[in-house]
């Protein structure tokens, strides 16, 4: 018989999380209600006596000096006497329960006795509310519409007549129950291909009928069948356990079919080309490029073979960054989503080479407006929702591991609406050498165990390769949604630094999308098999299908090559350390990924026709350049007002309610933060940070990221991407000597069809985006390491469509050769001289400007990377030789923006002279003020050092156009003498501060 | 004299260990950083030491509240000791007889005080104050400023003065279990940092008390000024460069968490 104890805040101490639940109910819902206590119920599914239970409610559930506790299932009328209807909500069977698992953990510590697996500690909230007339239709939908997620979570309404009637709560167990025997399937391929397209479709398999076909055709072979037979498999089909697999590792997520596509490309005028691959001409093809530019220089080690992207950093340590998106999850579950991408991203560079250390994660997340005001389409959860729970997933995923969040950025535009992109980042470091070797290589040998640790398999995340290589529609699984747990990943994390140290393993990999069909399946590539028995997998709940148990994704789990040699000892270490792992079979070199079920045979597929069989795309597409309204508007009279609004935009306002919610300085290395300044409120242009404590080399990390310009043209939205990046970098004190770049492109889907008619275009996109990146890359000499392409970021369900527009993250990293020449944005002293860098054109398309004027527009900003690099490797000798003050990077909003955030945020003021700035072609003063021209910075510098600075930037545009002044005022000029901007700086910044301050 | 020896626990969500142990090193310490279950299993022995540290993170995620289940953990843990189980509450106790330093820092300090290892005014484990959710309702990582009560018992804290260091947490809003143990903890002087606003006033005033604590009490130590506990982190400003307005300051090129490190240091040299 299940047990219960209830624990809350003692009644005469503040419930903030009831106080918020009225706050938000009301401003979500429009639910006025008188009030809400919430209490936290726990049901302990154990034999457990009475004095027992009563010294667990006072000893381990509760805190005896702010809470209280009960075992009666009443303490809810006691707490709060005057409720008319309770809603308690807790997991669906199967979902993680982090919380239990903890106080199942404490209970048996604290009872001194160890209990079964499925003996566990399941955990609820239970909100007590009292409102005018309430009902229970009315409850339902507070529960429904923001206090659960019917996905992961499940909830039962009592009315206080219900609840006096039972006397308070009964414990209700949520077991998984009905539970199946696990069976093998055999599929039959040969029928039309109308019935091969549905078993994909119905299967969740996301196939295409060619492929279908390519499958069917590998289980014609004579060859193939006579060694199946052999193997007791059926010589001529799949089995579900194969099917599976094949679908995971040909998922668009998994192979990037698109990247390696076959496209026909026509441009404006007519010329056709075909590109070979995207990948491997453009991405690969500039990495190949720039290291050979490099030679001897080349600090590249290991670039698009691994999980993350290596590179080399001091003579002890090596540095890896990789970038992910989270997009589809965090739509269905925005706080499951986003926990699990970033947690689920560190294990990146923990499973690259032979494991590091984790050094600090970066996120960047797309949202429509969280003010959105109009009907949502079904399905679609409000912009504020998804904010609200993706900031909290990275917040816990983050914070509770112990890496700090040290950069990023949130974009707003409405086609966000339909998915939210959700990018998370983790670099790490990994001793240039280990155990004799180089700690970037894995060494996996034929004849070493197949090792899997941390957590364990259930139907969690089933399908999330395939579910994200589809758009949002209405058959998407639930079970694709799961919730991530930091702390059994920070265990299985502390406990493999120690096993890698020791040199007990001799490669490892993360198990994200795939699971261990991917895991597995790519680590087998190297000795040239696998063996794997799926029945030895430590399961959630038994009851799963061999399939499943290969295809889960379900969290925090490693994989590992442990020589055999080492085994005890590993084994010995993980026990003592609290983190399960189990051998699940071996590593060959019999050519084939082999796949048992209890001894038996359940798949046998040759790496060969696993990893190469999948016939490349064949894609066409054409560029039209779009022709967008000019704007007609005169230049305002007002340009103060103008600027005001602009700093007040979704896109340039503060995001520090978001970030101080994150922890950016543990581990110590915090050098520049996310915010700096006088009132440490100043938004950085990048981070530096110091991995090594006693060192004073540093790691600095910035990104670019700006759809809207796609509307206009998707190539010079990726100039402009990577320019911003690197000069974000610049700005800190980063050296293009050691850059580094990562590419997450996140498209619409490209491919032609009937959902998709327009593919030819936003293909188009796609392409004249690779070029850029390829153009660009090259130019700056910043090699590209790693990336990750998300393709069908739509919206599909009954008549309404909504795509994302084309998306690139550009995400920089690379050394800093002494963290103490770092330099922030604000401006430092009164009297120093306010210079700016780069060129001036009347470059308003796509700008935030025009967007406020509710025009696009077509004159994109252009990006000449022979003048940028010149002056970013001057600007960057004035850095290293201590010449400037403050450094701010000019982009969205222009030179206005750049020079109030520069000195509001310094707590001064300015006289600007800006018709001194360099320009081409400008007319009017709005379009001085905010155009957006790449390659410009807003640098302050001491009178002192004046020559020495103008000396150094020999040969680039810059002026010296006015001075940081005294006065709390800033004063802008412009071209004919006229004033353009007169404003209190505090004013300024209260319209930058205010937008997001409240959320 | 003795050597200062620091122990650094971790293990379980502890996540601030190497700044921790660094902060101990740079003040002229040995420092071991150790994974608890080390402890448990009896390969690491307190005894070996005279500086338990417990740093920032979150002990089991911090579910249950921050700590909580990681007080359970150590309160009823057991450590293996030549060949039998001994309870690790006595190791503990042991250690604090000794004349050990303890330190807490943030989800550390949450740990000693649900341990009933702080104020420990009865000399006994025993939970009288908690330290609970921020009046914001959320995490917060900023900087404040601190106040030393030059007349608190603290060792750490001699001689300092205001004090500024980040706080990173959600639940550090001190409160105490009734009117008449706030006046113990107040009278016998056992709160040795305070928030204070930046012209040094003590204050309850958000983001300068940044969780709302009573009393703006933000650390507390033990009678005899060897057990102490604060939410800020003073190993995250030990250099110049971690300070948040370094680039426009004149700053020493020590921080001065550091201050508090060397104290320890030489108040186990002397003793």
């Amino acid at each position: 018989m299940a047990k219960r104890v209830e624990v809350a805040v003692n009644p005469d101490l503040r419930d903030s999380r009831g106080e918020g639940c009225v706050r938000e109910i009301e401003e979500f819902l429009h639910i006025p209600l008188d009030g809400v206590r919430t209490l936290d119920a726990f049901t302990l599914d154990f034999e457990v006596g009475e004095g027992e239970l009563s010294a667990l409610a006072k000893e381990v559930f509760s805190d005896p000096v702010v809470q209280v506790s009960s075992t009666s299932g009443k303490l809810g009328a006691e707490l709060y006497p005057a409720f008319e209807w309770l809603l308690e909500v807790g997991y669906l069977p199967g979902v993680t329960d982090n919380e239990g698992r903890t106080a199942k953990e404490a209970v048996e510590m604290f009872l001194e006795r160890s209990l079964p697996h499925q003996e566990k500690v399941y955990t609820s909230v239970q909100y007590l509310i009292k409102g005018n007339s309430l009902d229970r239709e009315t409850v339902e939908k507070i529960a429904s519409g923001l206090l659960a997620n019917p996905l992961i979570q499940r909830w039962r309404i009592l009315s206080r007549k219900e609840y006096d009637a039972s006397g308070g709560v009964s414990p209700e167990v949520p077991r998984v129950t009905g539970v199946s025997q696990p069976v093998v399937n055999e599929i039959d391929l040969e029928v039309s291909d109308d019935e091969l397209l549905e078993i994909s479709r119905r299967g969740l398999l996301a196939l295409t009928v060619g492929e279908m076909q390519a499958v069917r055709d590998f289980y014609r072979e004579e060859q193939n069948q006579a060694k199946r037979a052999a193997l007791g498999l059926p010589a001529d089909r799949p089995t579900d356990v194969e099917l599976e697999c094949l679908a995971q590792t040909w998922s668009e997520h998994c192979k990037h079919k698109i990247f390696n596509a076959t496209i026909n490309y026509e441009d404006e005028g007519g010329e056709v080309e075909v590109i070979t691959s995207i990948f491997k001409t453009y991405v690969q093809g500039a990495t190949k490029k720039v290291r050979e530019d490099l030679g001897e220089d080349d600090y590249c080690l290991s670039v698009f073979i691994d999980n993350a992207g290596v590179i080399a950093f001091d003579d002890d340590y090596s540095l890896c960054f990789k970038v992910e998106t989270h997009n589809s999850p965090s739509a269905l579950d925005p706080y499951g989503g986003a926990l699990t991408g970033i947690v689920g991203v560190n294990r990146d560079p923990m499973g690259t080479g032979m494991g590091s250390q984790l050094i600090f994660n970066v996120d960047t997340f797309c949202f429509a407006n969280p003010f959105h005001e109009e009907e949502l389409p079904p399905r679609l959860l409000h912009p504020r929702r998804i904010y609200e729970g993706v900031v909290t997933g990275v917040e816990h995923g983050g914070n509770k591991s112990g890496i700090p969040t040290v950069n990023g950025t949130v974009y707003f535009d409405d086609r966000f609406l339909g998915k939210p992109l959700v990018f998370c980042g983790t670099a790490g470091l990994i001793p240039r050498t280990l155990n004799g070797g180089p700690g970037h290589n894995k060494r996996t040998k034929a004849g070493d165990l197949v090792v899997m640790a941390g957590g364990r398999i259930g139907k969690d995340g089933i399908h999330g390769a395939t579910f994200s290589s589809e758009e949002l529609h209405e058959g998407s699984p639930a079970t694709a949604v799961q919730l991530g747990d930091p702390i059994t990943q920070k265990r299985l994390y502390d406990f493999l630094l120690i096993a890698r140290d020791r040199g007990l393993y001799s490669s490892i990999t993360d198990n994200g999308a795939g699971g261990l069909s991917s895991s597995i399946g790519e680590m087998a590539e190297q000795t040239g098999g696998a063996l794997l028995h799926l029945d030895r997998a430590p399961l959630k709940y038994p009851g799963l299908h061999p399939w499943e148990i290969l295809v889960s994704e379900s969290q925090e789990r490693m994989s590992i090559a442990v020589p055999e040699d080492n085994i005890e000892e590993f084994m010995t270490l993980a026990e003592k350390m609290r983190v399960e792992a189990v051998v699940m079979g071996e590593f060959t070199d019999e050519g084939a990924f082999h796949l048992l079920y209890d001894g038996k045979t359940v798949g046998y597929l040759p790496l060969e026709f696993l990893h190469d069989g999948l016939p490349p795309m064949l894609l066409n597409a054409k560029w039209t350049p779009p022709v967008h309204e000019e704007p007609s508007f005169e230049c305002p009279a007002e340009l103060t007002d103008e600027l005001k609004a602009l700093l007040g935009r979704l896109n340039i306002c503060s995001k520090e309610s978001i970030v101080r919610r994150y922890d950016h300085e543990v581990q110590g290395g915090s050098v520049v933060k996310p915010f700096v300044g006088a009132q440490n409120d100043g938004p950085s242009d990048a981070a530096v940070n110091r991995p090594i404590l006693d060192s004073f080399e540093g790691v600095v990390t910035a990104n670019g990221i700006s759809p809207r310009y796609s509307d206009i043209d998707a190539y010079w939205m990726t100039a402009l991407v990577v320019d911003e990046a690197i000069r974000n970098a610049v700005a800190v004190g980063g050296t293009l000597d050691h850059l580094a770049g990562l590419d997450n492109f996140c498209w619409c889907d490209p491919v032609e069809s009937e959902k998709t008619p327009d593919g030819r275009y936003k293909l188009a996109q796609l392409v004249r985006s690779s070029k850029a990146l390829y153009e660009y890359t090259t130019a700056y000499g910043v090699p590209l390491v790693s990336g990750k392409d998300s393709m069908k970021n739509d919206y599909s369900i009954g008549g309404t469509k909504i795509s994302i527009p084309p998306t690139l993250l550009f995400s920089v990293i690379g050394k800093v050769p002494d963290i103490r020449k770092s330099v922030t944005m604000d401006a430092k002293r009164v009297g120093d001289l306010i210079y700016i860098l780069g060129k001036t054109y009347p470059e308003l398309g796509g700008s935030e400007y025009w967007a406020a004027k509710g025009f696009t527009g077509n004159s994109v900003p252009k990006v000449d990377a022979g003048v940028n690099k010149k002056l970013y490797r001057a600007l960057e000798a004035a850095i290293q030789g201590g010449l400037v003050a403050s450094c701010h990077d000019c982009s969205d909003g222009g030179l206005g923006v750049a020079i109030a955030e520069s000195v509001f945020s310094g707590d001064l003021g300015g006289l600007v002279d800006l018709s001194k700035a360099p320009m081409e072609g400008i007319a009017r003063n709005d379009e001085l003020l905010f155009s957006e021209s790449a390659g410009r910075f807003v640098v302050t510098v001491s009178p002192k050092d004046k020559a020495a600075f103008e000396a150094a930037l020999e040969g680039s545009p810059f002026a010296l156009v006015g001075e940081v002044a005294e006065e709390s005022s800033l004063v802008v000029d412009g071209m004919g003498g006229a004033r353009i901007v007169e404003a209190e700086v505090g004013s300024l910044k209260d319209a930058w501060q205010t937008p997001l301050a409240a959320l | 004299m003795r050597t200062p020896k620091a122990l650094v626990i971790t293990g379980n969500g502890i996540n601030t260990e190497r700044e921790s142990a660094h902060a101990c090193r740079l003040a002229g310490m040995e420092a071991e950083i150790a994974h608890m279950a080390l402890i448990f299993s009896g390969e690491v022995k307190l005894g070996d030491y005279n500086f338990l540290y417990f740093p920032g993170g979150f002990l089991d995620g911090d579910d249950l509240g921050s700590a909580k289940a990681g007080a359970v953990r150590f309160k009823y843990g057991k450590v293996l000791k030549e060949g039998s189980k001994a309870r690790f509450e006595d190791e503990l106790l042991g250690f604090v007889e000794r004349g050990g330093l303890v330190l807490g820092v943030c989800n550390g300090f949450q740990l000693m005080v649900k341990m009933g290892l702080l104020p420990f005014t009865e000399g006994k484990l025993k939970q009288s104050v908690s330290l609970s959710h921020n009046d914001s309702g959320r995490f917060e990582d900023r900087w404040v400023y601190l106040t030393a009560d030059p007349e608190s018992p603290c060792v750490f804290t001699r001689g300092t003065g205001s004090l500024y260091f980040p706080v990173r947490h959600g639940e550090g809003k001190f409160i105490p279990a009734s009117e008449e143990t706030l006046s113990i903890i107040e009278t016998q002087k056992l709160v040795p940092v305070r928030y204070t606003t930046p012209e040094g006033d003590v204050t309850g005033e958000y983001p300068w008390n940044p969780n709302g604590s009573v009393n703006g009490i933000a650390g507390l130590c033990d009678p005899t000024g060897r057990l102490f506990g604060l939410m800020p982190h003073p190993e995250a400003f030990v250099h110049r460069t971690q300070h948040p307005r370094w680039t426009r300051e004149d700053l020493p090129e020590e921080g001065l968490g550091l201050i508090l490190y060397k104290n320890a240091a030489e108040y186990i040299r002397q003793s």
